[in-house]
């Protein structure tokens, strides 16, 4: 052992080991979204008090603070906690995939896609299940896949890899692409559905009760146990190609394997809350100013940041504007726009 | 022999997603044979386009030959695992721009890849391997730096430690000094003739420079428009007429005693 440990002082003593960074990143971030779940039931309109949420001597049924904390608010929490975690994680993949940090799956259009195909189910009412999982998250998938297949084609082509501009083109023509196929939608929808389906536009983490993340944890928990086979590989993944290839990377499975988790990751997150905007992009750039870019750290990290953050812009878009409760996209987007052009100019 | 291609013929036309990158398309190698010994030091000469980089990617593993075998100690390389073989096989290409800024150490200790997988996290020996390729590289100073601030010199220095922390026998370098001022030139020349002396390790490079070449490789392979002109002894092979053929270039080719290798004056465009 003296060898080894002798050697590793002469290199430098400021990258601490993975094993350590990564426990601290995980406990931290960890115990921040843990936090940012059991602090934002806490806050709304009608105060509550935690003594009494959490008072088992009055049976539930009595106990409204415990009704307020569990039944009407937790739902929304969670939901937001699911979808920031899923729309992180994808935002992280696909910018290591495309080695381009301003790939999201808004900016891609995976997340309008993905829109499109719940829309049509939303409005079609199917009742369409497969197994577990109902037709709005399936419809939800589809979309997702049809998006990022094009995606997938345009950044596999041969030939130079697609370049910011490229990027950027191609996301703003699907964006207008499937929007315009949401309008026809909306358009040949009768008007209850369309304000339904306008606040579901906008991103709105309200999904009513607990049924409906239940309905998509299927497709998240998929996606996350593809994610998890993916950081060393990313990490390769985004210096270069060919240097992955000669560094042991199974390029082409990789990148089908990043693909598909990305685009379940977003179809989940956009069936229970519609497209939410910008956190495919600010929550990675946070985490890595904070951890630095290995991705073995910063895929989970951003995971659970994406959960703390999501329920933080949430929570203010419950009491900002208290009692009106806004659509969180709104939130999200006056954010994530101004962020998304400073990387942009900052890039160029 | 160690590598050995085998009547290789490779085409990037139709365009397949390998070819990714790969340069010019329609460009192909044809009916190629030469071997590498192991611990040789070989260069790769020819004008731009010639194929060399394609000669590289197909001896990594990253190109599949169209027809004919690419061997690795006798192994067919289309039979051997990506991993494994990428612990025999590291490359080092031109220029290597990571998307995110990785610090030096990160980028030295991804070579440890093909040694761990997937999910196994390094462990000390590994740091202490990186440590020793850091080291080996002189650039032990700028561990904690971050890759993307360093100047082209160190970053060539810091791939080729990167590639040194696979342990492979083999090191394919692409125009290794290409981006270098002359001081750079000469140290990565030293460092790449100490690599093989100190490891053994066997060293392919491409390269545009005659007078390092001269210098530096026992081998030359000279390769024009996708087929090999000539290989051997780099006393043998590097003369005007060689120079002639491969560059369509007059050239002077003289023995330096000061230096004590060929060396290599233009004169002009051969007629």
């Amino acid at each position: 052992m003296t060898g080894p440990s002798s050697a590793v002082v002469r290199v430098d003593a400021a990258p601490q080991p993975i094993r350590l960074r990564l426990t601290f990143t995980l406990l931290g971030y960890g115990a921040l979204a843990l936090l940012a779940c059991l602090v934002a039931p806490l806050v709304g309109s009608t105060p509550i008090s935690v003594s009494r949420a959490f008072d088992r001597s009055v049976p539930f049924a009595d106990n409204i603070d415990a009704q307020i904390f569990f039944l009407a608010r937790m739902p929304r929490v969670l939901a937001g906690a699911v979808v920031g975690a899923a729309l992180a994680s994808a935002g992280v993949v696909l910018q290591a995939l495309l080695r381009n940090p301003l790939a999201t799956p808004f900016t891609l259009g995976i997340s309008a896609g993905a829109a499109l195909g719940a829309m049509l189910a939303i409005s079609a009412g199917a009742a369409v299940a497969l197994g577990p999982i109902s037709s709005v998250p399936l419809a939800s998938l589809a979309g997702a896949f049809l998006a990022t297949a094009l995606v997938y084609a345009l950044a596999t082509r041969p030939g130079r890899p697609m370049s910011t501009a490229v990027l950027l083109l191609a996301g703003v023509t699907l964006n207008s692409f499937f929007s315009a196929l949401i309008l026809f939608v909306q358009y040949m929808a009768d008007f209850a559905e369309a304000y339904r389906t306008v606040r579901w536009l906008m991103g709105d983490l309200d999904v009513g009760g607990f049924g409906p993340i239940a309905g998509i944890l299927p497709l998240v928990l998929v996606a996350f146990a593809l994610f998890a086979t993916l950081p060393s590989s990313l990490n390769l993944l985004s210096v270069g190609a060919d240097i992955a290839a000669t560094r042991g990377v199974d390029v082409a499975r990789t990148e089908r394997r990043a693909f598909l988790s990305a685009a379940l990751a977003t179809s989940a997150a956009v069936a229970l809350a519609g497209p939410i905007g910008f956190i495919g992009i600010v929550v990675p750039h946070l985490v890595r100013l904070m951890t630095g870019a290995d991705h073995r750290v910063v895929l989970p990290a951003s995971a659970l940041f994406g959960a703390a953050f999501l329920v933080g812009c949430d929570l203010v878009a419950r009491t900002v504007l208290a009692p009106v409760e806004m659509p969180v996209g709104i939130v999200t987007a006056m954010i994530g726009g101004p962020f998304f052009l400073w990387l942009l100019v900052r890039k160029a | 022999m160690f590598l050995q291609l085998q009547q290789v013929s490779f085409g990037y036309d139709p365009p397949s997603r390998r070819s990714r990158g790969a340069g010019p398309h329609g460009f192909s190698l044809r009916d190629v044979s030469l071997s590498i010994e192991r611990g040789s030091l070989t260069g790769l000469l020819g004008p731009n386009g010639c194929g060399k980089t394609t000669l590289l990617k197909l001896m990594a593993g990253v190109l599949r030959p169209r027809t004919g075998t690419v061997l690795f100690d006798g192994r067919a390389i289309a039979d051997i695992p990506r991993r494994e073989l990428a612990r025999h096989v590291a490359v080092v290409p031109q220029e290597t721009h990571p998307a995110f800024d990785y610090s030096v150490l990160e980028m030295v200790l991804m070579g440890r890849h093909p040694h761990l997988g997937a999910f196994r996290l390094e462990g000390p020996d590994d740091l202490a391997i990186a440590s020793d390729a850091l080291t080996a590289t002189g650039t032990a100073h700028l561990a904690g730096r971050s890759y993307m601030s360093l100047s082209g010199g160190e970053k060539q220095r810091v791939i080729i430690a990167s590639a040194l922390a696979q342990q492979p026998d083999v090191l394919l370098l692409d125009e290794p000094t290409a981006s270098l001022d002359l001081a750079y030139q000469l140290e990565v020349a030293a460092l790449l003739a100490r690599l093989r002396g100190e490891r053994g390790v066997t060293i392919v490079l491409a390269t545009h420079d005659l007078n390092l070449a001269a210098s530096l490789c026992h081998t030359l392979v000279l390769v024009r428009e996708g087929r090999v002109l000539a290989q051997g002894a780099t006393t043998e092979v590097l003369n005007s007429g060689m120079i002639r053929q491969l560059y369509d270039v007059e050239a002077d080719v003289r023995f330096h005693h000061r230096s004590g290798h060929l060396t290599v004056v233009p004169i002009g465009r051969a007629q």
